[in-house]
């Protein structure tokens, strides 16, 4: 199994970075390459922009200690674990880390490698910096 | 009217694969013809001996260091610059057709732009540009997309699927189970990633390429300036042409290739001589990089299998010559020979035997530095046919391409526009080429710089998994072609070494910063 951690310093709050990549349903506003997502209970079921569609099972929602856990099940994994903490730096700023476990080792990169490009999308948007592309950003354009 | 421009890449081939150099397996007599009425160049170097980054330097004209593109799957900025946008400024009608991967392959979320045009049904994407604004990606007008093989996202794996679904399965499976880079072999002698493919050649990806281009080249008025790339995926393994084509080169029949060491005792010798990564991989105790299957021991390759890998490399490259000659036809019947540059080149090389290994990685020798590459300047240009011995690289074709359209060098370029002879080398001071290596994948790191000048190459490694950064190797390449004695810690060519050293580290620019991210295996 390997693991992939991604993160970002955002100077943004930690309850307004939390707000948004904490939201399960509000995923395809930041990670890119998703053209659909929908949460029913504690499955989330997400469809990539090659049609490819995945089920994830959300393991955890922390709003307190700002962690959020899901696991792909099915597919090519053996094993996925994904894990997004955010962290109040204390001056107004924070910093996000996104985890990726995963078996076949391939996936952990795969997955671990876009949801490097969604950081960047949720600091771009929360940063609100016109010049950063957001836009682009977000249609994948990394 | 000015001079159109036909950039010709193929993948991971050796420079010792054309006759024009030197070359006995295959027969490329369209390439050859090339070098006979161009300037042929005896010392063509990449900048990287991977994919992405090297390709990255063919279209930005700078080094890894600069375009930032480090390793493979790290993709390249969409705003990056591009001697294609340059090109287009100056009303050239751009077009790239077969392997591009400046972004990554492995894209299940179709993120990238190479994944997406062909699901979204257009000639192009409107992308960021460098220096502001929007136009097409990266300022090719037309893209038509293939790669090794008929599955993924690609324009050539839609239209095998959708036109000859049955052939699909014909083609060697790239990755495993796991997605790991495929170990099994299926031809004769089970080496890795051959097979006996039973796809009719004119559905094969190379004659795909050959024939988008066609169809591209026709649809362009008589008096447009144009720059196709049109970029052949093969010889890049896997190794799987079309079985009817077999024929062409009975592996039985096939020399070993003289790098290859028919003694175990030697080869281990030899690898020994190098720094410890060499070794390592060769027993399967670490594998550094994605570009070679986890689960194959190079230790364990027979002769008869570097055999057949020569031979069904070389059916390969001569299905890309008779493929060239094909668009050269057509070129010639529009009446554009007189004014058609023609650059042939390759990315980066292939092992292919030497040392006993196969395929590519941290290992700066000839095998994969050393590139064939072929300039055949437009007839209208007067340009007399030569040789160059001076050592040029990947990063000097940009400046050649704004050259020859007649414009000046783009200030973002690191190059100089290729010599046509050594006298042209020595009176612009071109004598000297730099590669890099960086590599991190699941917590294994590897960095190489190396240096190509006066007749040496010289590499350093900087601290990693399995270097502490003391560790070199220093070839004498007319002396020892075959890169078989390093003399790094030879003291007779000690003031040669720190030199170069010196040299080195003098002439590679800064690095970006920050780092552009890993994003996908390849």
């Amino acid at each position: 199994m390997a693991s992939i951690r991604r993160s970002q310093h955002i100077a943004a709050q930690a309850d307004d970075v939390w707000a948004l990549v904490g939201d399960a349903g509000r995923l395809a506003e930041w990670f890119p390459g998703l053209s659909d997502v929908t949460v029913e209970g504690t499955i989330r079921t997400v469809t990539l922009g090659s049609g490819i569609p995945l089920t994830e099972e959300i393991v955890t929602c922390d709003p307190i200690s700002r962690r959020f856990a899901y696991s792909i099940t099915g597919g090519l994994l053996r094993h996925h674990r994904g894990t997004i903490d955010v962290f109040d730096l204390g001056d107004g700023t924070t910093l996000v880390s996104y985890a990726t476990d995963a078996e076949p080792d391939v996936m952990a990169l795969v997955i671990g490698g876009a949801a490097g490009a969604g950081l960047r999308n949720v600091k771009a948007l929360l940063e609100h910096d016109s010049t950063s592309g957001a836009t682009q950003l977000i249609e994948g354009n990394t | 009217m000015g001079r159109r421009i036909l950039f010709i890449t193929t993948d991971q081939q050796r420079y010792d694969t054309l006759g024009c150099n030197g070359g006995v397996i295959g027969r490329t007599p369209v390439i050859d013809q090339l070098a006979a009425e161009g300037v042929r160049y005896e010392r063509a170097v990449p900048q990287s001996v991977v994919c992405m980054p090297s390709r990255s330097t063919m279209l930005t004209g700078q080094h890894q260091a600069t375009h930032g593109v480090w390793m493979n799957g790290v993709p390249l900025p969409v705003d990056a610059p591009s001697v294609a946008a340059l090109l287009r400024s100056a009303d050239y009608r751009t077009a790239l057709i077969g392997k591009a991967h400046f972004e990554p392959f492995m894209d299940p979320f179709e993120r990238f732009n190479e994944n997406r045009v062909a699901s979204l049904g257009t000639d192009t994407i409107d992308a960021p540009q460098f220096g502001g604004g929007t136009g097409p990606h990266r300022g090719f007008d037309h893209l038509r997309f293939a790669t090794h093989g008929a599955t993924g996202w690609l324009h050539y794996a839609k239209w095998i699927g959708a036109e000859h679904p049955e052939a699909v399965g014909d083609y060697y499976s790239v990755v495993d189970a796991d997605l790991e880079v495929n170990a099994d072999g299926f031809g004769d002698t089970g080496a890795p990633q051959v097979k006996h493919n039973a796809i009719p050649r004119e559905w094969y990806h190379t004659d795909w390429v050959a024939e988008r281009t066609i169809e591209w080249l026709s649809g362009l008025d008589a008096d447009d300036d144009w720059f196709c790339w049109m970029s052949f995926p093969d010889p890049h393994h896997p190794w799987d042409p079309p079985v009817s084509e077999l024929h062409r080169v009975p592996w039985r029949d096939v020399d070993l290739p003289a790098g290859y060491p028919e003694s175990a005792a030697e080869r281990e010798r030899l690898l020994d001589e190098k720094p410890r990564h060499w070794r390592l991989w060769y027993d399967g105790e670490l594998v550094s990089n994605y570009e070679a299957p986890t689960r194959w021991i190079p230790a364990s390759m027979t002769a008869e299998q570097v055999r057949e890998v020569n031979a069904m490399n070389a059916i390969e490259v001569e299905l890309i010559d008779e493929a060239i000659g094909r668009v050269l036809a057509e070129v010639d019947r529009r009446g554009w020979t007189d004014s058609l540059d023609v650059v042939f080149t390759t990315d980066h090389g292939e092992l292919q035997g030497d040392f006993g290994l196969l395929f590519k990685g941290p290992y700066h020798v000839d095998g994969l530095m050393r590139l064939p590459m072929i300039w055949r300047p437009a007839p209208s240009a007067g340009i007399e046919a030569n040789v160059v011995t001076a050592p040029v690289g990947l990063v000097d074709l940009a400046p050649t391409f704004a050259s020859i359209a007649g414009l000046d060098a783009a200030e973002w370029m690191q190059g100089q526009a290729l010599p046509t002879t050594d006298a042209d080398a020595d009176a612009r001071g071109i004598d000297q080429q730099l590669t890099s290596w960086d590599s991190e994948l699941f917590g294994v790191g590897v960095y190489l710089r190396t240096i190509t000048r006066d007749g040496w190459v010289c590499t350093t490694y900087l601290p990693g998994a399995v270097h502490d950064g003391t560790e070199g190797e220093l070839y004498d390449l007319a002396e020892d072609p075959l890169q078989r004695n390093n003399r790094w810690d030879d003291p007779s060519v000690r003031s040669v070494r720190d030199d170069l050293i010196a040299q080195l580290h003098d002439s590679l620019p800064p690095e970006r910063v920050p780092a552009l991210e890993l994003e996908a295996p390849v």
